[in-house]
């Protein structure tokens, strides 16, 4: 048995190249091949949203050319960033298979706060809103508690969250109802003027790019030494030059009007910086276990309670921080913030970009695909001047095409052996 | 019984022995008295009917269920395991019926999943290195180290699950049903890997229901009946012995067959002069 083995292998075949029944794809055309196969066989990754952006968009600009104006795809980057901000927590509990419904009243609570402590009570800026985002981690880890402890499913648990979080919203802004925040101060720039230099608008888009070349590189080098397969430098190159041609290609035209919003900014950061949690260290590799099989990755001696707290936690944090920016967009806190479709809009940009509601699936940037499709249709209906009921009618749909396509793409991957 | 004791000689140091574990859940005895002595490269089969107490045993040694009464006492050192993670960092790994895979996360991801090398930035040239060499050295046959488990067949999986089990170099390994869910082909490369496991010099405990299985790798046979310990065999015991143990019962339709058998081998060797 060992010797027929041993017969089959090529001496000189790399580790993972010595079983002769794979066919393994090499170079830049095999690395685009093989990027064809994944998407026949129903691994899409950000394929359907891409294409489905691109539909909208195009509709939206034969309807009006002023949706294409930098000046208006400016504005939409402010909108996105509040919004998104509380989708990418929603990525966090969804990648675990639990939902968080109360993130639209986490983040008008949030607001309250920081207006309630800035202005009426004269806190530092800095400080109110880091009380903001800390009673929204505190929040979520009650829910880590509910859910944990006490075996409270989560959408039972952030369910009454939501009333009882806008309950504290409303008894908090009581006597006034609503709180402006003063103009000209540094936190409403930030929500509504202050965008990047140019110049360094340039050079952040060239980063994205270089980080792929060099990560790229060094993989590369330490997979030969380590006698494996590695990606061709070509593929790697065709990779990091596209990447950075298309954001080169956003930055100058966007440009031409205002800028790149600082707001923005903030929200691509965390964004990455969600993305190398998720795909690059421990703690992602546990939510994604989790996500797939609970049990599993209990037996595996990872602490399931801590994961699950540190999702609920996270979102809870990222919902309030949404709120606060969207507070800043605003210039106010008002009853009304969090309220209406806020949170059916942050989980439906999640779905949407591409995160499984079942857990186990899913990656930071479909929060921001996702919420650059939803505000694309809010922000194109709003210049074809149409009411608010066409805008929710055509949003739920693209909601439901999009777990459509990801219902018979899992389909398809289980037929071809890839769930 | 037919204890032999004189007949093999353990192959190593002793690394487990159990001494009067008992464990009930509520009014449910699933475990009373249990002994059970595990040999360095030695492969214990435990057998029993469903509800013998098989899995429950497993389950305690693994850490899942904690005993209401015993010692367990490892490597000469006695020990409480109170949750999954402690046994793995004695040296008690677990491969259970169900394998415990992430069907999403790709064969690196499980092996590793828990145990990943640089937690802050994965190292992950380093952890399929180290997943070939465990696969290789099971002569295992899995096409890609980093494709999803839930694309690989039973076998494929059942082989990814025990090279994760090997990976933090235990000293005893726990198999529940490994053949269970297998074809004939596959069954016989985890027999293959078994053996394997054996000749690293691991303590091996396998629960099966398959006899053939067991006799076919087991070094001792360890009979479990009603939560009891009921008998200790050797491969070369008979099946009606087996069986007997196992249902409790000197009379039933396998011990009949064999007595027919038997009866008639007798009878032809009787009627050839």
């Amino acid at each position: 048995m060992t010797g027929s083995v041993k017969d089959n292998a090529v001496p000189a075949a790399m580790l993972d190249r010595s079983d002769e029944r794979v066919k393994h794809e090499t170079g830049v055309g095999g690395a685009v091949r093989g990027f064809i196969d994944r998407v026949r066989s129903g691994d899409l990754g950000s394929l359907p949203v891409v294409v489905g952006l691109a539909l909208i968009w195009t509709v939206f600009a034969s309807l009006n050319p002023i949706f294409l104006s930098s000046n208006n795809l400016v504005n939409l980057l402010f909108d996105c960033s509040t919004v998104g901000v509380i989708a990418l927590g929603i990525v966090c509990v969804l990648m675990v298979g639990e939902i968080d419904l109360s993130v639209g009243s986490i983040s008008g609570f949030a607001s309250a706060i920081v207006g309630t402590l800035w202005v009426n009570q004269g806190w530092p800026v800095a400080l109110a809103i880091l009380a903001a985002v800390a009673i929204g981690g505190l929040i979520g880890s009650l829910y880590a508690l509910l859910y944990n402890r006490l075996g409270m499913p989560s959408f039972v648990a952030t369910l009454s969250g939501l009333l009882a979080v806008l309950g504290m919203q409303l008894y908090i802004l009581g006597s006034t109802g609503s709180i402006n925040l003063p103009y000209g101060s540094a936190m409403v720039n930030f929500g509504q003027m202050l965008v990047m230099p140019r110049l360094l608008a340039h050079v952040l888009a060239a980063v994205p790019g270089a980080v792929i070349l060099a990560t790229g590189i060094r993989t590369i080098s330490r997979r030969r030494e380590a006698n494996l397969s590695a990606p061709s430098f070509g593929s790697i190159v065709l990779r990091a030059g596209a990447i950075t041609l298309v954001l080169e290609i956003i930055v100058l035209y966007l440009n031409q009007d205002r800028g790149i919003p600082w707001m923005f900014g903030l929200f691509v950061g965390l964004v990455m910086l969600m993305n190398y949690a998720l795909t690059r260290t421990q703690w992602g590799r546990s939510m994604t276990a989790v996500g797939g099989n609970r049990e599993a990755a209990r037996r595996a001696g990872i602490n399931v309670r801590r994961i699950y707290a540190s999702a609920f936690v996270l979102c809870s944090m990222l919902a309030a921080l949404g709120g606060v920016l969207s507070a800043s967009r605003l210039a106010s806190a008002s009853q009304q913030a969090g309220t209406g479709d806020v949170n059916l809009n942050a989980i439906a940009a999640a779905v949407i970009g591409g995160t499984s509601l079942f857990g186990g699936r899913g990656n930071a940037y479909s929060a921001l695909l996702g919420i650059i499709v939803i505000q694309s249709i809010a922000n194109g209906l709003t210049l074809l001047d149409l009411s608010s009921s066409l805008r929710y009618m055509i949003t739920g749909a693209v909601l439901a095409i999009a777990v459509i396509v990801d219902s018979l793409a899992r389909r398809s991957r289980v037929s071809h052996g890839r769930a | 019984m037919t204890e032999k004791i004189d007949r093999k000689t353990p192959a190593g140091e002793l690394v487990l022995s159990l001494r009067g574990i008992s464990k009930s859940f509520g009014a449910v005895s699933a475990l009373t008295d249990i002994d059970l002595d595990v040999h360095a490269g030695e492969v214990v089969a435990l057998v029993g009917d469903n509800g013998a107490g098989k899995s429950t045993l497993v389950k305690t040694l693994a850490g899942v269920h904690q005993p209401t009464a015993g010692t367990i006492t490892f490597r000469g050192q006695p020990v409480t395991m109170t949750d999954p993670s402690a046994a793995l960092n004695l040296g008690i790994a677990t491969v259970f019926q169900d394998l415990a895979l992430c069907e999403n996360l790709d064969v690196v991801a499980n092996i590793f999943l828990g145990r990943e090398l640089k937690p802050m930035q994965l190292d992950e040239t380093a952890m399929e290195v180290r997943s070939w060499t465990l696969l290789n050295e099971l002569s295992a046959r899995i096409p890609s180290v980093r494709i999803p488990i839930a694309s690989l067949s039973g076998g494929q999986r059942q082989t990814v699950a025990i090279a994760r089990s090997l990976l933090l170099e235990p000293k005893l390994i726990l198999l529940d049903e490994p053949t269970a869910a297998l074809g004939v082909a596959q069954t016989a490369e985890v027999l293959n890997l078994i053996e394997r496991v054996r000749e690293r010099g691991l303590g091996v405990i396998m629960v099966s229901h398959n006899m053939e299985d067991v006799r076919a790798v087991a070094d001792r046979i360890v009979v479990l009946r009603l939560g009891r310990n009921n008998g200790v065999f050797y491969p070369d015991a008979t099946n009606q012995e087996l069986v007997g143990a196992i249902t409790g019962a000197v009379d039933n339709s396998v011990t009949r067959r064999e007595e027919r058998r038997h009866a008639e081998q007798q009878l032809s060797e009787g009627g050839q002069p």
